[in-house]
């Protein structure tokens, strides 16, 4: 049994909280959707239009390519960061404490603790033309492949997006680490005493057991990706062209600097529903993965 | 055998050790060429000018920036971590009527990106007439954080033996007097990491900052580097001096603070 009693008093409690929430997310919510209806320049009379907003959304090229660009960076900002993590903290087996290690938590935290215009201020330097990473390119003799990185048509998405990577490995590496250290010993040495090899026991123990950690770390980065917008503002500002345009920068423009509010609006709404649609399956299963 | 391994995971950690640290060194070393030309990539400058450093604090008002931040944080941070408490102390404690369909009315803004309300919040703050002041930042912010702070103090109020209060019941405590005297100082550590958590979201928020301010002085750290960018674009040394002035609070706050920040965002992430 809980506390008993003062039932209505609890209300009290919660509404401070929930008048912020209300007055500045929950309220703002409701007026994304009724300017997603109208064709309003943000000043003038706003017409009603119903759904054809969102039919412009799904229809229209450089919309649409925002979208499957958001959708890009999940492998970018999601699927690599966590790839690599497993794969290291794979390699490196069971993790001993000590002054290295806590070093190493440090550092690798670095890039989260900078703010994400920081990160692209960085790597929009990295990625100059005569920035480090073609400066290491031509020492190693690959000089036919520099390129101004971001301003490459072909290249400009996968630049960003490797920006991302570089914020959410740090991060991914730690939780996963963290995780394998608390699985018990015992498994590992029950598996080596019935034969199993480095790749059985990744499969059979230490992935089950950060199952947990992994749905964390995949959930997280997934809406990063999805909502990015510091980063591809800051790095190339959706360009060059819409090569690296995402929902979150388009939005944006379209309310402040082309005067389509209604536009942006539902492109908002479909913004958010697809972080839903993306992000609460994955709660699911990490809830039933939990014991 | 055990040398091999420990050795194995020293290369893997210091490999990914570099990865993050390789970046910041080039910006460092970067800015310490003279102003205007553009050096070839990572590379230390013959004759350091550490007075480039000076240029940049003064050109981005980085002092004025500091003030601005730190306005912003003190007003955000206390207010939102007590709404949060109060919330998750209801929620998780007190026999609230309907906090099951609260709680997951909260969760769901866990999942909303903030480009989704960021334009009604434009024309909201015009109508309030604090566009282009801090409570034009500070006001959304709290609502903006408080999914997560309530789902945090939720969680550690779930967590407290309903026995304790049963106890202070008996003495004929309130409910106030149960929260200020009983419940708080138990959940001091939880909130001191709600505190943490939301002092980094705040001085790190860049997209409310930057569509809700116009004047850069009146923004949080990262708006203003955001501005700072956008007007010395050109002379990448005087760039990477201001980017360095403008993380450095940061990343020492971070070094002095390293063993509670990494606790708390491995936290933040588990719960």
């Amino acid at each position: 049994m809980r506390d008993t009693g003062r039932d209505r008093a609890g209300l009290l409690w919660v509404l401070p909280a929930l008048g912020f929430y209300a007055c500045f997310v929950l309220y703002p919510l409701t007026q994304t959707a009724r300017y997603s209806l109208y064709d309003w320049n943000g000043i003038g009379e706003a017409t009603w239009v119903g759904l054809r907003n969102y039919l412009t959304v799904l229809t229209d090229p450089t919309l649409r390519d925002s979208v499957v660009h958001a959708l890009v960076l999940i492998l970018f900002f999601t699927v690599i960061p966590v790839s690599i993590s497993l794969l290291a903290v794979a390699t490196m087996g069971r993790l001993r404490t000590g002054a290295f290690v806590s070093a190493a938590r440090t550092v690798l935290f670095l890039p989260q603790i900078i703010p994400l215009v920081g990160a692209a201020i960085i790597w929009t330097w990295m990625y100059s033309d005569q920035g480090a990473v073609n400066q290491v390119l031509r020492a190693v003799g690959l000089s036919a492949l520099a390129r101004p990185w971001l301003a490459d048509f072909g290249t400009a998405l996968a630049a960003v997006g490797l920006i991302g990577s570089w914020v959410s490995t740090g991060f991914c590496f730690v939780l996963l680490m963290v995780g394998a250290g608390k699985i018990d010993p015992a498994l590992y040495e029950a598996a080596r005493l019935d034969g199993a090899n480095a790749a059985q026991e990744f499969r059979h123990i230490t992935l089950p057991a950060l199952r947990n950690e992994i749905g964390v770390a995949a959930t997280i980065t997934t809406i990063a990706a999805l909502s990015s917008f510091d980063i591809v503002y800051v790095s190339t500002g959706g360009g060059p062209g819409f090569s690296t345009m995402v929902p979150g920068v388009q939005i944006i423009r379209l309310a402040f600097t082309t005067g389509e509010v209604g536009l942006s609006s539902a492109l908002a709404i479909v913004l958010l529903a697809l972080v839903l649609a993306v992000v609460l399956p994955m709660q699911v299963s990490n809830r039933k993965a939990r014991p | 055998m055990n040398r091999g391994i420990q050795l194995r995971e020293r290369v893997i950690l210091g490999a990914m050790m570099a990865i993050s640290i390789v970046p910041f060194v080039g910006v460092l070393f970067t800015s310490l060429h003279p102003q205007g030309i553009v050096p070839e990539g990572i590379s230390w400058p013959a004759s350091p000018q550490w007075g480039n450093y000076l240029d940049a604090w003064s050109i981005g008002n980085i002092g004025e920036l500091l003030w601005s931040s730190t306005l912003i944080v003190l007003a955000v941070v206390p207010v939102g971590v007590l709404v949060c408490t109060m919330a998750g102390f209801a929620l998780g404690h007190l026999r609230t009527p309907g906090r099951a369909l609260i709680s997951t009315l909260f969760l769901a803004g866990l999942a909303v990106p903030f480009e989704s309300a960021i334009v009604p919040l434009y024309y909201q703050a015009e109508a309030l007439g604090t566009l282009n002041t801090r409570w034009a930042i500070i006001l959304p912010m709290i609502g903006l954080l408080a999914p997560f702070g309530v789902f945090w103090m939720s969680a550690h109020f779930r967590g407290v033996p309903s026995a304790i209060s049963e106890a202070a019941r008996m003495d004929g405590a309130d409910t106030i007097r149960l929260f200020l005297h009983v419940h708080l100082p138990l959940a001091l550590p939880a909130i001191s990491t709600l505190a943490l958590l939301q002092f980094i979201s705040t001085w790190n928020q860049f997209l409310v900052a930057s569509v809700l301010v116009d004047d850069p002085g009146m923004r949080t750290m990262a708006g203003a580097l955001g501005a700072f960018q956008g007007e010395h674009r050109t002379d990448v040394v005087l760039l990477c001096a201001g980017a360095v002035t403008i993380m450095l609070p940061t990343v020492l706050l971070f070094l002095f603070l390293q063993r509670r920040f990494v606790t708390a965002l491995l936290a933040g992430a588990v719960k």
